[in-house]
């Protein structure tokens, strides 16, 4: 008999009797599924939020680059001088000297600070761990409040890598320091696009 | 380090030495354990939030046979390659074999506690196979020689001046700096060349989805992320019970694991792994390793509802003053203490004692996990089975005949009293456990029930 095999033989002879599937609906609407809301916990996790009339405040936001530095720019409409906005086809290990990201994120999570990212919208999966500052740009409208609207949301939606991700990257390893830029980001900022 | 040879009294021993170093440690974790308190107070309903996901992890253990097969299914769709492991031999032959058929000799690795518990890195290692932990923590105790001493907080046995020093020798960074931020930063470079060089990574499994054949893998370093998506083959670890059955689940857990860890909302990075990359293999070895004995203990099978966030070290009064390495085994604390003794009762018998059975860890466990009612049971399996140690044997059978002869009981109590009173040397040695750290009691003048013979006696 194969280790599946007798692995799953033993897991059925020693489960235990079934019990039922709790009702997660109670827990749904606990957090106001606010803007505000997501700026402040996103604050408070060491990334920084920007709420926006127009995608052209992004590159005045983000200030002047030196030409020398590599941009990628995945947001539609969004104009950036001397960014690139192919990536899909490059082996992922030369985004190793890209300086800043800006992608476009599906939505926001108040509760937590997250922005939920599909590997459809990022081109590369590498990209927003890989770059050394990381932009995000998400609807005004598209702010829930807890995660699980965040799944409900999600739900049924296809996809082959996807991810929450909630501001910069980070590492407390040494004493319980705080260091902001362990491997991934070094910043993350969310413009918050509001149309008017 | 060997650890091997010592139990838990004697390797706490070891690590209370440093009377400043205990309360270092000991403050440490309490201020973790008061962050995951703020954290819990700032949700409204977190007690329905814990008993929702204890409910969601019953149902898995009574319903895993069938959650596993549909996880296989929708992974192997998903173009994922299954692999089952009955042990930890297997789980650390499989993963050499899928590096030897790729000729790869260098691997990168983020945290994985089952790797740990299968000592995969040795193995490895004996095979010509070079193993590189990312997640900050596990690479300075990798340097250091040691294995984890927490599994959040992999180094937190460990003062900055000596992790400086660490890199140092290993790094090459400047002797007697041990600025966090500068130490952290040199690994960040340090570690980015081994991302980029690496054509195989190994992540752990947080939770796999029985719906949908995807798994997610949390870090807030990014380590996990940075070596899957730029590796040719991503190879994750799961022990079986980390099986969820859907994916809105998934709101109820990532909710409660990183506030009961640390006291964050979320880990930075929360990744969904569902399909591999175009170009590349992706593969889950999923473990049993003791996990089906331990699903078939009735008294103990909740234990597999653990989903790792170590709230139960942070706040254990023996943990926070006894260090991981007294435990002897890759997962430390009360959860370790009832894991272990289904490994190995007879090596591992010690544990269940390495506790005061305060009950701080059922209360802050966020799937409510019954550690101290499991602790206090694994005791009785330990001596029934013949595993106790030869002297607390012999005491608790001096203990059994003292209190069921009364004459003897009382002779004994004022012996005591006396021997406390006018041969205080007796009892305050070395020789005497209750000794350590702690000054015995002044004797009392009588036993209490000479003081009812005395005041009550004769009315009824």
């Amino acid at each position: 008999m194969s280790s599946r095999d007798k692995i799953l033989a033993a897991v059925k002879q020693n489960q235990p009797a079934l019990q039922a599937l709790p009702d997660v609906t109670p827990l749904v609407d606990t957090f106001p599924s606010s803007a505000e809301k997501f700026a402040e916990t996103l604050a408070a996790i060491g990334g920084k939020a920007y709420e926006i009339q127009n995608i052209t405040e992004i590159p005045v936001i983000l200030g002047e680059r030196d030409a020398s530095t590599r941009v990628i720019n995945l947001v539609d409409g969004l104009t950036i001088a001397n960014a690139e906005t192919q990536v899909g086809d490059i082996d992922p290990h030369t985004l190793e000297n890209v300086d800043l990201a800006i992608i476009k994120a599906h939505f926001a999570v108040a509760e937590n600070g997250a922005v939920w990212v599909t590997s459809d919208l990022l081109q590369q999966r590498a990209l927003p761990f890989i770059t050394q500052h990381l932009a995000v740009v998400i609807n005004y409208d598209d702010v829930v409040g807890t995660m699980h609207q965040a799944y409900n949301r999600i739900a049924d939606l296809d996809y082959d890598w996807a991810a929450f991700i909630a501001g910069p990257s980070k590492t407390a390893d040494i004493e319980q320091s705080l260091v902001i830029g362990a491997h991934g980001a070094r910043s993350m900022s969310v413009f918050i696009l509001k149309q008017v | 380090m060997n650890l091997a040879t010592k139990d838990h009294a004697e390797l706490a021993e070891q690590f209370n030495k440093d009377e400043n170093r205990v309360d270092w440690h000991d403050e440490t974790l309490w201020w973790i354990r008061q962050k995951r308190d703020k954290a819990a107070h700032n949700i409204p309903d977190w007690e329905m939030l814990r008993e929702t996901a204890s409910q969601i992890k019953n149902n898995v253990l009574g319903n895993i046979h069938q959650y596993l097969l549909d996880f296989e299914a929708q992974a192997q769709e998903n173009g994922i390659t299954i692999h089952w492991a009955a042990d930890a031999a297997e789980h650390n032959q499989i993963i050499l074999g899928l590096l030897q058929d790729m000729g790869i000799n260098r691997m990168v690795k983020s945290k994985s506690m089952l790797t740990e518990e299968c000592h995969l890195n040795d193995f490895l290692a004996a095979h010509g196979i070079e193993t590189i932990d990312s997640d900050l923590g596990e690479r300075i105790v990798q340097l250091a020689k040691e294995p984890p001493s927490h599994i959040v907080l992999p180094c937190i046995h460990k003062k900055k001046e000596e992790i400086g020093e660490l890199f140092h020798e290993h790094l090459g960074t400047p002797a007697g700096n041990s600025d966090p931020q500068f130490l952290a930063e040199t690994a960040r470079q340090h570690l980015r060349e081994t991302f980029l060089t690496r054509r195989a990574a190994l992540t752990g499994v947080n939770f796999a989805i029985a719906e949908t054949g995807e798994f997610v893998v949390c870090t807030n370093e990014g380590n996990a992320d940075m070596g899957a998506h730029l590796a040719d083959i991503h190879i994750a670890s799961m022990g079986f019970e980390k099986i969820i059955p859907e994916r809105k689940h998934l709101g109820v857990f990532l909710r409660l694991l990183t506030r009961s860890a640390t006291g964050q909302p979320i880990t930075t990075y929360s990744s969904h792994f569902k399909k591999p990359r175009k170009g590349q293999q992706m593969h889950i070895v999923i473990v049993d390793n003791g996990r089906t004995a331990q699903l078939g203990r009735e008294d103990f099978r909740n234990s597999l509802k653990c989903i790792r966030c170590a709230a139960c070290m942070n706040t254990c009064p023996v943990y926070r003053r006894s260090g991981g390495h007294s435990y002897h085994t890759a997962i430390a604390g009360p959860i370790g203490s009832i894991l272990a003794p289904n490994l190995d009762m007879e090596k591992y018998s010690d544990l269940p004692f390495a506790s005061t059975l305060c009950g701080s860890c059922s209360n802050v466990c966020p799937v409510k996990i019954d550690i101290h009612q499991q602790l206090y049971k694994w005791r009785q399996v330990i001596v029934q089975k013949g595993y106790a140690p030869a002297a607390k044997k012999m005491a608790m059978q001096g203990m059994t005949f003292m209190l069921s002869n009364p004459s003897v009981y009382r002779a004994g109590g004022k012996m005591g009293r006396l021997a406390l009173k006018y041969v205080p040397f007796a009892v305050n040695n070395g020789m005497n456990p209750w000794y350590k750290h702690r000054d015995m009691p002044n004797p009392p003048k009588q036993s209490f029930g000479e003081w009812y013979e005395k005041n009550r006696g004769g009315k009824k």
